[in-house]
């Protein structure tokens, strides 16, 4: 008896799952609103975006009840099977796959698809928190990172070939877990933010100020740290490291990425002025969520949205709704609860016994957040467009069902903490 | 629980730095900047107006004069256009690339942002093809209004016309008026241009990224609505107005008919005329280019604009006025020995007979002009008093019959008229020590008087009421609620009494009664010809008159330039259009009337502008009693066109 209650809610972390529920009936009021047609107002109609969101929000529903009841050490043990799995869907999907706007991310299946890109997230977080828990005990190495790191590769790669940038870059968030466990330090972190903030100095300034303001700086602290034995080299190794990044950017810039996503980057660091086509979807993006104002215009009043100035205004772009429609209280609103359950998922992590658990679930808060920021990040423009959708709330079966049981295997693993994973 | 626990707290803050950075995001562009509502709105909001249907106008009897047509106005917002296949489009409204880039070009010029006509009036064809086509082209839209349309083509001098607004207009209305708007310029849409016009509406259309229409912002709660025009009733009656068109078509000259008791205009007819509807539509630019440099002048408006010398309606005054004074009275008598000398015989206006010793009606009926010579000397000279100060009194009264003045009529740019003011003559001769021989030929309305054919008919009408008049107007009454403009329904009376008309009706009715080309079976009509001389062409033909002599209906004044005696054209016209009021028939001859409507073009090129004033002698001629030609003679002076 006992038993069955920690199972079936008693240890059950509420707050998550409440969370959780609010975010996907916002998220599909949201879509309701940015597809509203008067003419066909029935609230559950298989035809449109928001009768089918309703059945994926049921269907994770039961999911959710699912995976509650399956034991948790279940998927630790199918981990590799369900990466595996995972792996040959990106394969699939290469093949088989219809190509939507340029990507072929999505497996038909019926009149439903399916974005095995999704699901790969799923199982690379599994199979990355077993490998990194299985050398939980020994002090980290470089060669657990590497090999780690491969878990996450090989399904980026597989990614890019589709070639789903966004999803791809996904994976990237996942270095946070390495940090957490004690693969990356803390200089690795902030060297990573440094070198994001020279990748956007260099592209708005010419690269030889910045090299020339780089070399200042270095001698100013080369001088300031004298005493030390060390300055004078760190400053000249840090200064032609640096450089060269500086110089290889630009290269980067021009042969590696693609022109529509120098474009998106150009855009958000107003380099192309261009509210009519290159920066028509983050114009009307920011247009809709700051003609919202305070309070919003009101649920199903959005312009913006409802007429379809906004592009894909139900999947990468429904905070637009949100923000057009429920105006600044609205947006904090959203913005709060997935503060809430990044926090609150960090906080479950960090009271796991087991590393595995631990890991997993820095693992969904990387995720999570991953999308979050760089999704909301993007309709607000502070981040270039890329194409990920917002947890919970954007519409599609496979994210929904994917971050779902992203968080419910999260939340089984903590229903049963007390008991060995 | 490992070594890096602490780490939690960096992961952490870089979650709630994340945040942090995107509400502060949200806080700047919801809160901090308002543009993004208004680009919002400029998305969406499409602001159409609504134009109102300019009021229609009708007959006395209800018939239409001008309505409404619907066309329709491709509109661009120069902004809002994307790139798109131009050349479908000039293939549906047919015109080419060139005509397209200068139609942009110009919108451009008005404002990039601000919706401006790129095609005008296109059919109800175009129209439907286009609106399929629509949402191809996006900074498009169609706004449909009406223009006029004159389903008789009469009377275009008396409606005018309307055109699109100039800057002036704007300016002048304190920017009521909006560029593509129309405005009235001539004739009643001028005149009455304040209750035709009719109240804009403007509605607050959303429509999504295609630019399609998707309904009213906020239910319509800011949209107005558009408030048709003022109906008008006009006086005119248009079975008459389309008699006395066609009696003066391929001729030059006015007709104007009066009904005395009410000042209400039956018939205003100007020629040569024009087809309204030229002044609508797509060729409406090239018509009015043709019109204003036509040498015949169609749209100057003849009964109210063309100024005459009065010649014999003015010895109907002359009666009138001095019996009034009590310089003379009925059986004041004089001799006629065929003219009228005066300054110790240094003068000598001659007659067109022989009268021999009449009384005012003779003189009325005779048009004599040694008796009204001596009526006008009477008027000057021997009413004890200075003759300028006489002439003072004498000018006074014959401007209370609407000579010289502005008569108010409900159209713009009337013309006054001439009758010089005593210090125009003391000016002249440098003293005041001058009498009634230093300007006799004002006696039968030559010399610098000047008067329009609206003045001679509203003097019938005068006449016709034996001592009072309504303003004549050409619109009887405004709107659904009829309402009458409290100037037309005021009684002018002229400052005669009823009495002193009877002579000189008696004297007119002798000169139809007298005339059997003229008269009209079972009608009493009163009337009277005249002929004026033309130095550089044929004579023009006058006629005016009234009927019946008892109750009068109609007052009427026929002018026709160039076409020999007054009997000829404008007696039988005037006849015609008088017995066809009053009985609906026309009894005259076939033969005159065939010669009335002959197809033959009377026009004569206008003559060059105002020859030199400085011919002294003409000769005189002798024809029949109403075809008088009056020459006169006098110093220093000449007159250019004069009627007997």
């Amino acid at each position: 008896m006992n038993q069955t209650k920690k199972i079936y809610g008693g240890s059950l972390d509420w707050v998550t799952v409440f969370i959780w529920f609010t975010l996907c009936i916002i998220g599909w009021f949201n879509i309701r609103a940015a597809v509203f047609d008067p003419a066909h107002a029935s609230l559950v109609s298989l035809s449109t975006n928001y009768g089918k969101q309703f059945i994926y929000i049921v269907t994770c529903l039961l999911v959710a009840g699912a995976i509650m009841i399956i034991d948790g050490k279940f998927y630790n043990y199918v981990s590799p099977i369900l990466y595996g799995i995972t792996l040959i869907l990106l394969v699939v999907v290469l093949i088989v796959g219809r190509n939507v706007g340029g990507n072929q991310a999505w497996i038909p299946i019926g009149t439903f698809r399916l974005q095995p890109s999704e699901f790969a997230k799923l199982g690379s977080c599994l199979l990355l928190a077993r490998y990194l828990s299985s050398h939980s005990n020994k002090t980290p190495n470089f060669k657990t990172l590497i090999l780690g790191a491969q878990i996450l590769l090989v399904p980026i790669v597989l990614i890019l070939l589709q070639p789903d940038t966004g999803s791809a870059l996904t994976f990237f968030a996942l270095a946070l877990v390495f940090y957490r466990e004690g693969y990356l330090s803390g200089q690795f972190l902030a060297f990573s933010l440094i070198c994001i903030i020279l990748f956007i100095l260099t592209l708005l300034f010419s690269q030889w100020y910045i090299i020339g303001v780089l070399a200042i700086l270095c001698a100013i602290g080369a001088y300031l740290f004298k005493r030390s034995r060390k300055a004078l080299p760190s400053a000249i190794i840090l200064f032609v490291a640096s450089s060269l990044f500086v110089l290889s950017v630009d290269f980067a810039y021009e042969h590696i990425l693609q022109s529509h996503q120098r474009n998106r980057i150009d855009v958000i660091l107003g380099k192309i002025d261009d509210p009519r086509g290159q920066g028509y979807n983050l114009n009307q993006s920011k247009i809709a969520i700051g003609s919202g104002q305070l309070f919003g215009k009101g649920y199903l009043q959005g312009t913006q949205t409802k007429y379809n100035f906004v592009p894909e205004q139900s999947t990468d772009f429904i905070f637009c709704t949100v923000g057009e429609e429920w105006g600044f209280v609205g947006s904090m609103f959203v913005v709060l609860l997935y503060l809430g359950l990044l926090l609150r998922i960090t906080q479950i992590a960090e009271r796991q016994r087991s590393a595995f658990a631990r890991i997993y679930g820095y693992g969904v808060a990387c995720i999570f957040f991953f999308h979050f920021f760089i999704n909301i990040g993007m309709t607000v423009g502070i981040v270039p467009v890329i194409g990920i959708p917002l947890p919970f709330l954007s519409y599609g079966g496979s994210s929904l069902l994917s971050f779902t049981m992203l968080l419910f295997i999260l939340l089984k693993f903590d229903a049963n903490r007390k008991g060995v994973v | 629980m490992n070594s890096f626990f602490e780490r939690k707290y960096i992961i952490q803050g870089i979650f709630i730095a994340a945040a942090l950075l995107l509400a502060l995001r949200l806080f700047y562009l919801q809160i901090v900047d308002d543009s993004y509502l208004l680009s919002a709105n400029n998305n969406v909001l499409r602001k159409v107006v609504v134009y109102p249907a300019r009021g229609v106008i009708l007959d006395r009897t209800g018939k239409i004069l001008v309505q409404n047509e619907p066309v329709y106005d491709l509109m661009v917002t120069p902004r809002e256009v994307k790139p798109f296949d131009t050349l479908a489009l000039c293939e549906l409204i047919g015109i080419d690339k060139e005509g397209f880039d200068k139609r942009f070009q110009k919108a451009v010029g008005f404002s990039p942002y601000r919706a401006s006509i790129f095609e005008k009036q296109l059919s109800s064809q175009t129209y439907a093809r286009l609106q399929e086509m629509l949402y191809q082209f996006r900074g498009f839209y169609v706004q449909n209004r009406t223009v006029r349309s004159y389903p008789d083509s009469v009377a275009a001098q008396f409606l005018g016309y309307i055109n699109e607004v100039t800057e002036k207009d704007i300016e002048r209305s304190n920017n009521f008026y909006r560029p593509g708007d129309y405005i009235g310029v001539s004739g009643v849409e001028r005149a009455y241009e304040e209750l035709l016009r009719g109240q804009r509406g403007v509605q607050n259309l959303m429509v999504d990224a295609f630019n399609r229409p998707k309904g009213h912002f906020m239910d319509g709660k800011y949209d107005t609505l558009a408030v048709a025009g003022e109906g008008l009733v006009s006086s005119l009656d248009l079975e008459m107005q389309k008699l006395a068109e066609k009696f003066m078509k391929n001729k030059r000259g006015s007709v104007v008919a009066i009904e005395p008791s009410t000042g209400e205009i039956l018939a205003f007819v100007s020629t040569p005329s024009y087809d309204p509807n030229m002044m609508v539509g797509r060729e409406r630019g090239n018509n009015y280019m043709k019109l204003l440099n036509d040498p015949n002048k169609p749209m100057f408006i003849r009964p109210i604009q063309a100024q005459y010398p009065p010649g014999s309606v003015f010895k109907v005054v002359s009666a009138l006025v001095s019996q009034q004074a009590g310089m003379i009275e009925e059986h004041t008598r004089y001799n006629c020995p065929g003219g009228y000398s005066y300054g110790g015989g240094r003068g000598f206006m001659r007659c067109t007979h022989v009268h021999g010793t009449i009384d005012l009606p003779a003189a009325i009926q005779g048009s004599c002009n040694t008796y009204f010579g001596h009526v006008y000397a009477r008027m000057l000279d021997q009413r004890k008093m200075k003759a300028a100060q006489a002439y003072g009194l004498w000018r006074e009264a014959i401007m209370k019959f609407g000579i010289a003045q502005d008569l108010g009529v409900d159209l713009p740019n009337e013309k006054k008229g001439l009758l010089p003011t005593a210090n125009f003559y003391t000016k002249r001769y440098g003293n005041d020590k001058w009498g009634s021989g230093f300007n006799i030929s004002n006696s039968i309305g030559q010399g610098e008087v000047e008067i329009t054919t609206l003045q001679m008919a509203n003097i019938m009408a005068i006449v016709a009421n034996r001592g009072f008049y309504y303003r004549p107007h050409l619109i009887k009454s405004i709107g659904e609620k009829k309402i009458v403009k409290p100037e037309f329904i005021e009684k002018l009376p002229v400052g005669v009494e009823q009495r002193y008309f009877e002579p000189v009706i008696e004297g007119m009715s002798r000169v139809v009664k007298y005339n059997a080309n003229i008269r009209i079976p079972g009608i009493e009509m009163c009337g009277k010809t005249g002929t004026a001389q033309n130095p550089h062409g044929k004579h023009h033909s006058v006629f005016f008159a009234f009927a019946p002599r008892v109750n009068p209906k109609i007052a009427i004044a026929v002018f026709v330039e160039n076409v020999g005696y007054g009997a000829t054209y404008a007696a039988p016209i005037a006849s015609m259009m008088v017995e066809k009021y009053l009985k609906d028939t026309i009894s005259m001859s076939k033969a005159v009337q065939d010669r009335v409507l002959k197809e033959s073009n009377l026009i004569v090129p206008e003559p060059p502008k105002e020859p030199v004033k400085e011919t002294i002698t003409m000769v005189k001629k002798t024809k029949s009693a109403e075809d008088n030609v009056t020459y006169i003679s006098h110093s220093q002076r000449a007159i250019l066109e004069r009627w007997d």
